[in-house]
């Protein structure tokens, strides 16, 4: 293999580590601050996928990406009401909203599993020709998605410092004290969630922007994968302040990308990608949890072998 | 400024765990009124301060707060006029959460786009100096790494930090140990005074009962059973209190926790 190949392998990684990264964003901001497990995640990256697609097609590069978003608040709203309002259990909202969006899905896309954006401007598109005399003509992909990622940081670091982010926050961390305070936990509730599926839904949208195409499952066990580069980033990161965090959250997912392309280059059949992240989030998350009960298996294994 | 006019609850209606925790209960604070209330386990007391803090809805009755009937009004927006501690020091602050952040959520100035300012910093600083425990060189360090008494100082700061018109202690010092307990209880003396606050406070300790604040109501049964203040509630010892509870619930206290305390 040569160093260009080796060079376009990691520049494939890293466009793919960037956009989905805003989806490991979004989960940073509903599972990690909000602490509610969002299982649409996968259907609403599809649906900003399928929406992004359609209003781009039809001519508007620039609204599709905000058509995008908003279709992901109206898809996190939806899920936030079930959970707060309707008396759903938080898993099985997502799950609902997951499931009914797949019809929906396909009727944003016109009764088809298939858009093809060949000959559409997108906002890629645009990029590569607005810098096509610059040198960086070359990384434009790299660029639109690493400037989408630093806006959608800064909104973060903004907006979990304001009132209504601390507010957010503190009803993930402490339901009780939430509950009898003047806060309220459905209205916070609902605000995070739509925040959080505005960036599933851009991430969506960039992903089928960037790969000129939207099948119906662009985004199947984009909730694993996201979770997979979330737990990443967090181990790599460790403790810190939100900014900290957040980046951690952008290097976990093109971490995870690069391991992924790696093994790709190893013979890994690309279908193995699902199994593989299922995989990190298992090791991820049991791992510490087995750690913790090693003690006690070890001592239970001695003194079975007559030891004390 | 607290009216509750014949409030009633039954929980699990028409069940066998059907429980009256309420009943038919009718109590007048006055404005300024400090009032401590004590009962054995199951009288009601705990769910009284649900009651009142809109936890759930009273099955029959009103509560009125300043003038306000709030009897449907939801839990959140009361919590704009009620403060309240738990006996459990974690269930009053986010952990994960720095001291300064956990202030700037109690302290609920500026829109919802608002962020924490010099000012804020510097106004927090000195709340959190009164409190004398070094918390206000710590104020960036998460709330989890308080001990319970700390915690449970800065959870009083934070309910009193905008003065609500009412404050609700429920056995707020009953987990800390001795030492810390007696500091926490003077804090609230202090805070509760300075701010003239009118408040409720559950305890188990009859003598504190006694000792704190102007009024002594003990509770059995989902009832008020006895309401002493003034003249009458001094000079009382804990012996006649007890004496006076037995004449008013018609049976014997039969509360370890209780006979424990008024040893002390």
């Amino acid at each position: 293999m040569t160093l260009t190949a080796v060079f376009a392998l990691g520049q494939t990684a890293l466009k793919l580590g960037l956009i989905c990264s805003l989806t490991v964003l979004a989960l940073f901001l509903s599972y990690s601050m909000l602490n509610v497990c969002d299982l649409s995640t996968d259907g609403c990256f599809t649906l900003g996928a399928a929406v992004g697609a359609a209003v781009a097609i039809s001519g508007h590069p620039f609204l599709s990406i905000f058509a995008a978003m908003l279709a992901g608040v109206s898809s996190g709203f939806i899920t936030a009401i079930l959970q707060t309002k309707l008396g759903v259990d938080s898993l099985l909202a997502g799950i609902i909203v997951n499931t009914g969006l797949y019809s929906i899905n396909i009727a944003v896309m016109g009764g088809s599993s298939l858009l093809n954006m060949n000959k559409t401007t997108t906002v890629f598109t645009m990029a590569k020709d607005m810098l096509s005399d610059t040198p960086l003509a070359a990384q434009t992909e790299i660029l639109a998605a690493a400037a989408a990622v630093i806006l959608v940081i800064g909104f973060l670091v903004f907006f979990l410092k304001t009132r209504l982010g601390l507010a957010i926050r503190a009803t993930g961390n402490n339901a009780d004290m939430v509950k009898s305070s003047s806060i309220n936990p459905v209205f916070t509730t609902v605000a995070g969630l739509c925040v959080a599926n505005a960036f599933t839904g851009l991430s969506g949208c960039l992903l089928a922007q960037s790969q000129k195409s939207v099948d119906i499952n662009i985004g199947q066990g984009m909730v694993t994968i996201a979770l997979a580069s979330l737990l990443i980033g967090g181990t790599v990161m460790g403790r810190g302040g939100i900014l900290k965090r957040a980046v951690g959250m952008v290097l976990g997912s093109v971490i995870f990308r690069l391991v992924y392309t790696i093994a790709l280059r190893f013979n890994m059949p690309a279908f193995m990608l699902k199994l593989v992240s299922s995989v990190i989030v298992i090791l991820a998350i049991s791992g510490p949890y087995l750690k913790k009960q090693w003690p006690q298996m070890k001592r239970r294994l001695t003194y079975k072998k007559g030891g004390i | 400024m607290l009216k509750l006019n014949h409030i009633s609850k039954t929980f699990n209606p028409g069940t066998v765990n059907e429980k009256t925790a309420i009943q038919d209960l009718s109590l007048h604070l006055k404005k300024g009124d400090f009032a401590t209330i004590i009962g054995s386990n199951g009288a009601g007391k705990s769910t009284l301060f649900n009651a009142i803090c809109g936890d759930f809805l009273t099955d029959s009755g009103s509560v009125i707060l300043d003038g306000a009937d709030i009897t449907f009004v939801p839990q959140h927006v009361r919590a704009k006029n009620i403060g309240r501690l738990y006996q459990d020091p974690m269930r009053g602050s986010a952990p994960g959460m720095t001291i300064e952040e956990n202030l700037a959520l109690a302290a609920g100035s500026g829109g919802w786009f608002s962020r924490i300012s010099k000012k804020d910093k510097a106004r927090f600083r000195e709340k959190l100096a009164l409190l004398d425990i070094g918390l206000e060189d710590r104020m960036s360090q998460p709330v989890g790494l308080l001990s319970g008494g700390q915690r449970q100082a800065l959870t009083l700061l934070m309910s009193t930090m905008v003065p609500p018109k009412l404050l609700l202690l429920d056995e707020h010092t009953a987990a800390l140990d001795p030492a810390t307990a007696e500091k926490v209880l003077n804090l609230t003396k202090r805070i509760v005074e300075e701010n003239q606050l009118t408040c409720l406070m559950i305890t188990h300790n009859m003598q504190s009962a006694l000792e704190l604040g102007n009024r002594t109501l003990m509770m059995d049964s989902g009832r008020i059973v006895l309401d002493i203040s003034g003249s009458e509630r001094e000079g009382l010892t804990v012996d006649s209190l007890l004496e006076k509870f037995n004449a008013g619930a018609g049976r014997k206290l039969d509360n370890d926790r209780i006979l424990l305390s008024k040893k002390k």
